[in-house]
């Protein structure tokens, strides 16, 4: 008898089931696809070449076909390029900064526009692109907790194995001295201004701008 | 690396800028990478038929052949196009992999062919997609099946080979495993099957009543009872082969923890214990009846035979593994029978004399009702009772008949599937282990491209050693953004030896000699002094030895101080562990420029500037073997220099 009952509900599920399978078998079918805008518009907005953005693009919509990448699947590529340790904080940061309008996807203008500034644009343009990523609420102020974050995601990327041995503190010790040099009147935030002098005051850092000059 | 990852190195190495005001070192330059001329199509000719696809694509893979330098060898300058003598049609399913990060398995190909094409381009079979992996594998273990049989055949013709020095006890073992091995192998197995089957009969006719011999009344006596000792010569006959064959087991087994507990050896076991049990227990009242219940072990005997029948050992598996239809079944019986039991214990309640004295009397009612058995040593007799009787008869037929097809048909499909599932649980294993050996390749490439001396600058080109020099764009770049990170947060990624060396290093605080791996601080330029890190590297070794202590601090103070004479901008000085001595010495500059000394101290290389040394007293003699100094400090210049310091 125990059988026969089983069956019996077996068979309502069964019969519950099809309509709303249906209904999120409909919406997976109009899946989004996003198509950016045109080649002369991006060509006009980015410091890009024609060609470069072919390449780009082709690159991109290889990887993305639906022409938007989500959170998931760009810390999942950015963490092939760590595999030592785990990279997905600070993919997530990244992500936050290259989602300018806080949509949760990432389209092929906005990762385009990002490069654009990282590659080719001015030392100003790239230190503000910089603060954003450090300012994760986005007030305009980087305050110390923000900045213990983004180090100590930076820090999680190096992994577990390192010479010499990480230490609890370590993380500490580099906001500490970070924000020693970029707090000019100490009063525990960073704001934009303070930040693009100190970084200009620099000679390493101005120096290392130029370090991904000839990526593409 | 997994699918594309190259299409977004740049947007990870742009992604680097962040970590710029971070970095407490400078960080290294980028690799000078040949002006490429953006996207090319490339044309490959695989025997006759052209394919035509991007650079780009072919290079989402660089560690395959089409992805890596390994085509250049295929390259045909005259017609401009790298060409293949290899299967056309093949080909298409390997190129789609570049182009869709998918490989497919073509379904009319012979798989075989189709595993060697891809051996050939360097591509590892677990890459198959999802789609057709089951294919793929089923269709793999099959050939393999059908080779492993005709080998097999092969073998039982030629007769069974053992390796020659094999021991007594491994010959034993194949022999206990494999009756039909040898002659004696399987004269054993006859004859304990015969002595189970003697074991198993005797106790059966143990129990039969023989009538003695013409005795007044003529008393029924099993003929356990009549004839003892001849039963017990013959139990004890049994017994000590069955102790006999244990103990050659357990002797044979090549692992006897496994063996002990196995399922066959236990049940070797409790047929034999009931007959010690009963030699050791004395003959009293007390105990006998006890005695009684052990013998009924020795059933178990029958268990046995399982060792010589396969079918018995197949159904013993396919009932474990349909333990939970089997359970569900029991469940529901249950359930059935104690509702029917309650209600006809209720509805039978009123009567005299009833046989439904309480629910659990009439549980058994119920069993015998439902499985259509009828013994008839119950009845109801109320009306109400008789019609919940007869409903219960009518469900009963129901409840027992539907599930019996479907646990048969479990069984086989159960059986089947749990076949292919362990298969493939196995195969599982294998296959993310090999995907992770691929990608602690990875992972590895860079120390092992740091070990190399790779993070030289390309500046003194002549310098480099081959192999760093034979690496793609794209892994230069990939180690570079690497190595930025390491200078952002003045680590260094180790591996797991080195780390659990240091580990212990700091614990224990002192350490004479380390051989690791650990290698290279490339210095950025003009800043020789960076900020965190000479500290480090004092308090490193300090940590690392102790007992060279003063020899390692005075040469790190030398360094520092020899740094602080030179302010050239020389880029890079490199230091790497493990550099082998000759290429030093194969260093062709001017020596006069040329500054090197190795110095074999047990301490870290300085991540200041590796400078020359002038003698420096205590570099040789601290407890390592080989000391090389190549020339001499020259008058600080302003021309390039390359200084190597290596620890043995």
């Amino acid at each position: 008898m125990g059988a026969v009952m089983g069956t019996f509900s077996s068979l309502q599920t069964k019969q519950r089931r099809p309509s709303k399978d249906k209904i999120e078998d409909e919406l997976e079918m109009t899946m989004v696809c996003h198509r950016p805008e045109g080649l002369e518009q991006l060509e006009a907005q980015t410091n890009f070449t024609k060609r470069e953005l072919q390449v780009l693009y082709r690159g991109f919509k290889n990887e993305c076909p639906s022409g938007v990448v989500n959170e998931e699947t760009f810390k999942q590529i950015y963490a092939q390029f760590f595999p030592h340790g785990d990279a997905s904080m600070y993919a997530h940061y990244l992500f936050h900064t290259f989602d300018t309008t806080q949509t949760g996807s990432v389209k092929f203008e906005d990762f385009v526009t990002a490069l654009s500034i990282l590659l080719r644009g001015t030392v100003h343009e790239k230190l503000r692109w910089t603060f954003n990523l450090y300012d994760i609420n986005k007030d305009g102020y980087i305050n110390k907790e923000e900045m213990m974050d983004i180090v100590k995601a930076i820090y999680d990327m190096m992994g577990k194995y390192t010479y010499p041995v990480l230490k609890e503190d370590t993380p500490r010790q580099h906001v500490d001295v970070f924000f020693q040099k970029m707090d000019k009147n100490k009063d525990g935030i960073v704001t934009l201004d303070e930040f693009l002098e100190s970084c200009q005051e620099d000679d390493n850092i101005m120096r290392s701008l130029q370090l991904f000059q000839n990526v593409m | 690396m997994a699918a594309g990852v190259a299409t977004w190195l740049p947007f990870a190495r742009a992604a680097a800028v962040g970590w710029l005001p971070l970095a407490q070192q400078p960080l290294p330059p980028a690799p000078g990478v040949k002006a490429s001329r953006g996207d090319e199509v490339l044309v490959v000719n695989v025997s006759g038929r052209r394919f035509e696809t991007w650079k780009n694509t072919l290079d989402r893979y660089p560690d395959t052949l089409l992805g890596s330098s390994e085509k250049e060898f295929f390259y045909d300058a005259d017609s401009g196009e790298y060409f293949f003598d290899r299967d056309p049609d093949m080909f298409r399913h390997v190129l789609n992999f570049y182009r869709t990060g998918r490989l497919h398995c073509p379904r009319q190909e012979c798989i075989q062919a189709f595993d060697e094409e891809l051996a050939f381009y360097g591509l590892v079979p677990e890459l198959v997609g999802d789609c057709c992996l089951e294919e793929y594998r089923d269709r793999k273990k099959e050939n393999a099946e059908r080779l492993a049989e005709d080998e097999e055949a092969e073998q039982a013709g030629d007769g069974p080979s053992l390796p020659a020095g094999s021991s007594l006890r491994q010959r034993l073992w194949r022999a206990f495993e494999n009756p039909h091995t040898s002659t004696a192998a399987l004269v054993f197995y006859y004859v304990t099957g015969f002595f189970i089957a003697v074991s198993v009969i005797a106790n059966v006719v143990e129990t039969i009543p023989c009538r003695g011999p013409a005795r007044r009344p003529p008393r029924e006596q099993p003929c356990g009872e009549r004839f003892p000792l001849a039963f017990f010569c013959m139990d004890t006959a049994c017994v000590l082969i069955f102790t006999g064959e244990y103990l050659l087991r357990l002797f044979a087994a090549p692992s006897r923890c496994r063996f002990l507990r196995s399922v066959m050896s236990l049940i070797d076991v409790v047929a034999i214990l009931p007959y010690y049990i009963g030699l050791l227990v004395p003959k009293n009242e007390d105990v006998s009846g006890a005695f009684v219940t052990l013998r009924v072990f020795r059933v178990f005997r029958i268990f046995k035979f399982s060792r010589h029948s396969q079918g018995l050992r197949i159904l013993g598996y396919t009932l474990k593994s349909c333990a939970s239809e089997l359970g569900f079944l029991l469940f529901s019986l249950t359930m059935a029978i104690i509702i029917f039991a309650t209600v006809m214990f209720y509805a039978e309640k009123g009567t005299n004399k009833t046989n439904f004295t309480s629910i659990p009397a009439a549980f058994w009612y119920t069993i015998v009702t439902m499985t259509t058995l009828g013994y008839g040593d119950m009845v109801p007799s109320t009306i109400a009772g008789k019609i919940f009787g007869s409903i219960c008869s009518l469900s009963g037929v129901l409840v027992i008949a539907l599930p019996v097809p479907v646990i048969v048909s479990n069984f086989s499909r159960i059986y089947h599937q749990n076949q292919r599932a362990d298969k493939r649980r196995a195969q599982q294993k294998v296959r993310l282990a090999r995907i992770r050996l691929a990608k602690s390749g990875t992972t590895n490439a860079f120390l092992q491209y740091k070990q190399n001396g790779g993070l030289e600058d390309s500046s003194s080109g002549e310098e480099q050693v081959l192999c760093v020099r034979n690496r793609s764009a794209f892994e230069q770049q990939h180690h570079h953004l690497l190595h930025c990170l390491e200078k952002t947060t003045c680590h260094e990624f180790t591996d797991e030896l080195t780390f659990s060396e240091a580990l212990g290093a700091v614990s224990l605080g002192g350490r004479t000699s380390r051989s690791t791996s650990v290698s290279s601080q490339p210095v950025g330029p003009g800043s020789l002094l960076s900020s965190c890190c000479p500290r480090r590297a004092k308090r490193r070794a300090i940590r690392l030895a102790n007992s060279t202590a003063s020899v390692s601090r005075g040469s790190m103070q030398e360094l520092d101080t020899l740094a602080g004479l030179r302010r050239s901008p020389a880029p890079q000085s490199r230091s790497s562990l493990n550099a082998k001595p000759h290429d030093s010495l194969d260093l062709n500059c001017d020596s006069r420029d040329f500054v090197a000394a190795i110095i074999s101290i047990p301490t870290p290389p300085a991540n200041t500037p590796d400078e020359s040394q002038p003698s420096s007293p205590g570099g040789g003699g601290s407890g390592a073997s080989s000391t090389l100094r190549n020339s001499s400090l020259g008058t600080p210049c302003l021309l390039p220099e390359t200084v190597k310091i290596s620890s043995l």
